[in-house]
């Protein structure tokens, strides 16, 4: 792997298992908030564990927003959970507050009702379409979600894979070079493992 | 749709692995990081760790466990035992925890769940209870590790919780926790049906039945330790006998 994989550093949780991941299927990542780092790179990830407002107030104090919006064509862009969820126009995470807007869609929270809230646990990843990102999965793929909102309103080309939770969840969504992971690859097992596997021979 | 999960518990002690029963007798058993990777690979679908020390002493080497941790599985966990600021919420997740569970410290100011919710997501914050059925039917909430109690009612306290920000419950019932008796099914289920968030039934676990059992009822999760630890039973034992009462398990 020759390509320069960066992991942007904002002040949110759980980076650590996340590049521990990677380096298990042997990528070398590094974390920063450096501006010119992260322009420079070939793949850049954006994690994320926590509250959208807060995320993204991160972002702006970095001046990373910016640099994430007007990113290189080239260069792959890559969300992870909430990571996911910032690459969109709009969330209505406690208010109303606008994304980085690289993806159409809104976030929003699941209805209260029969479902439980968070969308929490192991969910069966289903395919929307054949993709190279969902290579030699089966069909009893279990992923590992946690999350309160869900990207709704989104161009339906942009969806691979899906999860059933009274709705059809988009667990991994696909533009150009952004991908978003709304489940995490890096705590989903082997299923996970393999996951991130297709992804580096994706934009590699 | 989502499976039901099957959670190892670990208490740490002193960066160990022990356990009580009835929060007495406590033995030392095993490394966590071992025994993590054990579970991860046997198919646990997530582990708790609890500082059950939570003293000041202690903390940087349970962050140490976690961090080790954290480095070894690729399945979430949870940690829990002397979270009490916001501070100690992010040292945790910094280390690699992907839920941070609040006990007494919320029942001592329930402000630490809201501020925990706002900062990191509801998904990331756990109300832990341990609560004793009382011969008159009356649900204690109790803190310290089950020694203390306290004059909060189990639901009015869970009620309160998720409002606060809570997005998890994991209901420890004192009565049952270490005698392998099976866990308290009716009130799990009561909690199951109440609260439209995750509840996580703890206390009791003896063999793959019961574990089966509190997942019919309602429960999303069950936990347990010492069957797991001393293998009495094994992650995938369990995991057949709750797919055979009828629930989606991974």
């Amino acid at each position: 792997m020759t390509s320069k994989i960066v992991m942007i550093d904002y002040g949110v949780g759980n980076v650590f298992s996340l590049l521990h991941a990677l380096q298990r299927v042997g990528v070398d990542c590094i974390l920063t908030d450096d501006v010119q780092l992260i322009q420079s790179a070939d793949v850049v990830i954006l994690p994320g564990v926590g509250a959208f407002e807060d995320a993204m107030n991160q972002l702006k104090q970095k001046g990373l927003d910016q640099v994430l919006i007007n990113k290189p064509t080239h260069q792959w862009l890559i969300g992870i959970c909430l990571g996911m969820q910032l690459l969109y126009e709009i969330s209505e995470e406690f208010g109303v507050h606008q994304g980085l807007g690289l993806l159409k869609g809104r976030i929003v929270k699941f209805h209260e009702g029969s479902l439980k809230i968070p969308h929490m646990g192991w969910n069966k990843l289903q395919s929307a379409v054949k993709h190279p990102l969902l290579k030699d999965l089966n069909n009893e793929a279990y992923v590992y979600y946690v999350h309160s909102y869900y990207a709704s309103e989104i161009e339906s080309s942009t969806l691979i894979g899906f999860s059933d939770y009274g709705l059809s969840v988009p667990g991994i969504v696909l533009k150009d070079k952004i991908i978003g992971f709304q489940f995490h690859p890096e705590k989903s097992g082997q299923v996970g493992e393999q996951l991130l596997r297709n992804l580096l021979e994706v934009v590699a | 749709m989502i499976s039901k999960r099957i959670i190892p518990c670990l208490d740490i002690a002193h960066g160990k692995v022990v356990k009580g029963v009835r929060f007495e007798g406590i033995k030392e058993v095993d490394d966590p990081v071992s025994l993590a990777k054990r579970y991860s690979e046997e198919g646990a679908d997530e582990l708790v760790f609890y500082d059950i020390m939570a003293s000041f002493e202690e903390r940087t080497l349970f962050l140490d466990v976690v961090s080790n941790v954290a480095a070894q599985i690729n399945i979430p966990f949870m940690v829990g035992g002397g979270i009490k600021t916001l501070d100690d919420m992010h040292a945790c997740l910094k280390a690699g925890a992907d839920k941070i569970s609040v006990n007494s410290a919320a029942i001592d100011d329930p402000s630490l769940i809201s501020i925990g919710a706002q900062r990191f997501g509801s998904q990331c914050i756990v109300l832990s209870m341990d609560v004793l059925v009382e011969s008159n039917g009356f649900v204690r909430v109790m803190k310290k590790g089950g020694r203390e109690a306290t004059s909060l009612e189990a639901f009015a306290w869970a009620t309160q919780g998720i409002e606060l920000g809570a997005g998890e419950i994991v209901l420890n019932v004192i009565n049952q926790d270490g005698t392998k008796e099976g866990f308290d099914v009716n009130l799990t289920s009561e909690f199951a049906k109440r609260f439209n968030v995750p509840i996580i039934a703890s206390g009791g676990a003896g063999n793959a039945q019961h574990m089966a059992e509190v997942l019919v009822s309602g429960a999303d999760a069950a936990l347990a330790a010492s069957i797991f630890h001393f293998n009495e039973v094994s992650i995938q034992e369990v995991k057949a006998e709750v797919r055979k009462a009828g629930c989606i398990v991974r």
